[in-house]
């Protein structure tokens, strides 16, 4: 027990804790959607391109990069809408291509110039580090703006989700829903960065997500599932990354990548059968979250 | 039952041409859907017919031609089964209860809601599922439930793609005096369909596609061995049985026993 309560004792981990288990849940709540929509691709490039909006934007007003950070994402995730809207060919090799080289322009960046943000590694991976009472309030209102969109475009967004075609006969606004859901996911990415890491986002955004659905076969059920999932491994892993004193967003993808082998090994068949096909790039992801 | 497009119109395509990318799909179609209307459009795979329907619902803009809606107008659609995502995490009533999303609504169902859901799914037989996912439902069940998502809107016209592809006689039936019924009460109906003999010759009113409109009109002027053999470029003869027409294709199998003889 003391070695549970023994950490908490520093404000810094309070804060950690708070913002890993707070990050995990909206990851995970939405995760839901982008694994259903088969757009895991989508929240994988998008982080990567932050990443690089966020070196441009330290470079010119240090105080002001994450606005940067998130102005650069929001932008990329309409544009990668729009991409996918018009072009059914080659709009994954486009996102990839634009998405690389946004991140490759930011390592460039970093390497170069340094950072007064986050150091490298603990932009990649995560930290505990430098988290701002401003990142606190930014993550608490994003929470709070998602869980309200969710809440209130419930129906629309699950009908839209489901089947686009019908929905829009039946009255649903299926290109405003989808752009709201993008940059509600952007900014989502943007308020998790700093703590799961560019590199292991689009996994936390897939992880809860396909632990839930091997869960349940109610929708209801599997949101509140993954979130619950997503909350569960950010406080875990966060404890984990501490004791073991590695990054924190690789133990909270390490213990989501622990709760779905058991999982796994509970549910067996039945769980397999229903994440079957869920998302084709969902799969890539949770081979190799690191590599990519 | 007439069918045959009395009363006001509902949609109207006048010379209407459609296509995916370069490939035209369908070119110089008119139809003109009535409050009255119990249409099915016939042709072979590929000959546009969802196509069609697509048009009518206003999901695909056509390149030539121009397309009329009666302002506000209540249309439903059931999807052909083929294209639906059965891996979706949704029991039956989440799927019934989806096109609810006018005004403020809670994410779950109120109980006039799900009273509303299960008086439905009592009405197409199929009472009883609701907290079942929508894998676990047999095909004419399936077909069931989109029929009870369609209808929880009450449409004034109903368009349903391939409604009884892969259900066994009873359930045909039963969809069949079902759509004979809401017909009845007012509803439009337009369907596609493959089944020349359990579906089309039961229909008041048939429209035969094959990229255009090659023929309308009643099942006895639609059914004959010239028009069936311009839509679907085979021969198919055509006999009379207790008022009704039935269509017999040459199966492999006759022309098997025919080599041999
Ligand atoms: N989304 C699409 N993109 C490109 N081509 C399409 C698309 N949908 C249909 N087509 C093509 O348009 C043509 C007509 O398709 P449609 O689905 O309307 O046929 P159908 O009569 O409904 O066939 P079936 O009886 O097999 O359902 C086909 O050649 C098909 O390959
Ligand atoms: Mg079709």
């Amino acid at each position: 027990m003391d070695t549970l309560l023994a950490p908490l004792e520093f404000a810094f981990f309070q804060k950690g804790l708070l913002v890993a288990t707070l990050s995990g849940a909206l990851l995970g709540l939405i995760g839901v959607y982008i694994v259903l929509r088969g757009m895991s691709y989508i929240g994988h490039g998008l982080s990567h391109s932050i990443f690089g909006g966020f070196a441009v934007a330290q470079l010119f007003a240090a105080q002001f990069y994450v606005l940067g950070a998130g102005l650069w994402g929001i932008a990329s995730a309409l544009a990668i809408t729009v991409v996918v809207k018009k072009s059914r060919v080659g709009a994954d090799a486009a996102i990839g291509v634009i998405t690389i080289a946004s991140f490759a322009l930011g390592v460039a960046l970093f390497a170069k110039f340094g950072s007064s943000g986050p150091s490298f590694d603990n932009a990649l991976f995560g930290s505990i580090l430098g988290i701002s009472t401003v990142q606190i309030v930014g993550l608490v209102a994003v929470s709070l703006l998602t869980g309200a969109f969710i809440f209130l475009k419930y129906r629309a967004l699950l009908f839209s989700t489901f089947d686009p075609e019908v929905a829009a006969v039946s009255g649903v606004r299926v290109t405003r829903i989808e752009a709201a859901l993008m940059i509600v996911l952007s900014l989502a990415i943007l308020a998790t960065l700093t703590v799961i890491g560019v590199t292991l986002v689009a996994a936390m955004l897939v992880i809860p997500a396909v632990i839930a659905r091997m869960l349940t076969d109610s929708f209801g059920r599997m949101l509140a599932l993954s979130t619950a999932v997503g909350a569960a491994c950010g406080l875990v892993g966060m404890y984990l990354s501490y004791y073991a004193g590695v990054p924190s967003g690789t133990m909270i993808v390490l213990v989501g990548a622990a709760v779905f082998v058991a999982v796994l090994a509970f549910t067996g068949g039945r769980g397999l059968r229903r994440s079957a096909g869920l998302d084709a790039h969902s799969e890539d992801l949770l081979a190799e979250p690191a590599a990519r | 039952m007439t069918g045959t497009g009395v009363g006001p119109e509902l949609v109207r395509l006048d010379g209407v041409s459609a296509r995916y990318d370069q490939h035209v799909v369908l070119s110089d179609v008119s139809f003109h859907v009535h409050e009255d209307q119990f249409t099915g459009i016939v042709g072979p795979s590929g000959a546009g017919k969802t196509t069609l329907l697509r048009l009518l619902l206003d999901t695909m803009r056509p390149v030539a031609g121009t397309v009329w809606r009666q302002p506000g107008v209540r249309m439903s659609y059931v999807p052909q089964l083929e294209t639906v995502n059965w891996n979706f995490p949704v029991t039956v009533m989440e799927c019934v209860l989806m096109p609810r999303t006018r005004g403020r609504r809670l994410p779950w169902a109120s109980r006039g809601e799900k009273a509303e859901v299960h008086a439905v799914l009592e009405r197409l037989g199929i009472g009883g599922l609701a907290g079942r996912h929508i894998r676990q439902l047999s095909g004419g069940q399936q077909q069931r439930m989109f029929l009870a998502r369609a209808l929880l809107r009450q449409p004034q016209l109903l368009l349903m793609d391939e409604p009884t592809s892969g259900v066994d006689v009873s359930t045909r039936h039963d969809v069949l005096h079902l759509l004979a019924d809401l017909h009845e009460e007012g509803v439009a109906i337009v369907l596609t369909t493959h089944d020349l003999n359990g579906m089309a010759a039961h229909l008041p009113h048939l429209v035969c596609v094959n990229g255009r409109i090659v023929a309308d009109g009643a099942p006895a002027d639609v059914i004959t061995p010239a028009v069936l053999e311009r839509t679907f470029g085979a021969r198919m003869e055509v006999l009379e049985h207790l008022g009704m027409r039935v269509v017999v294709d040459e199966s492999p199998a006759s022309m098997l026993t025919r080599g041999q003889a």
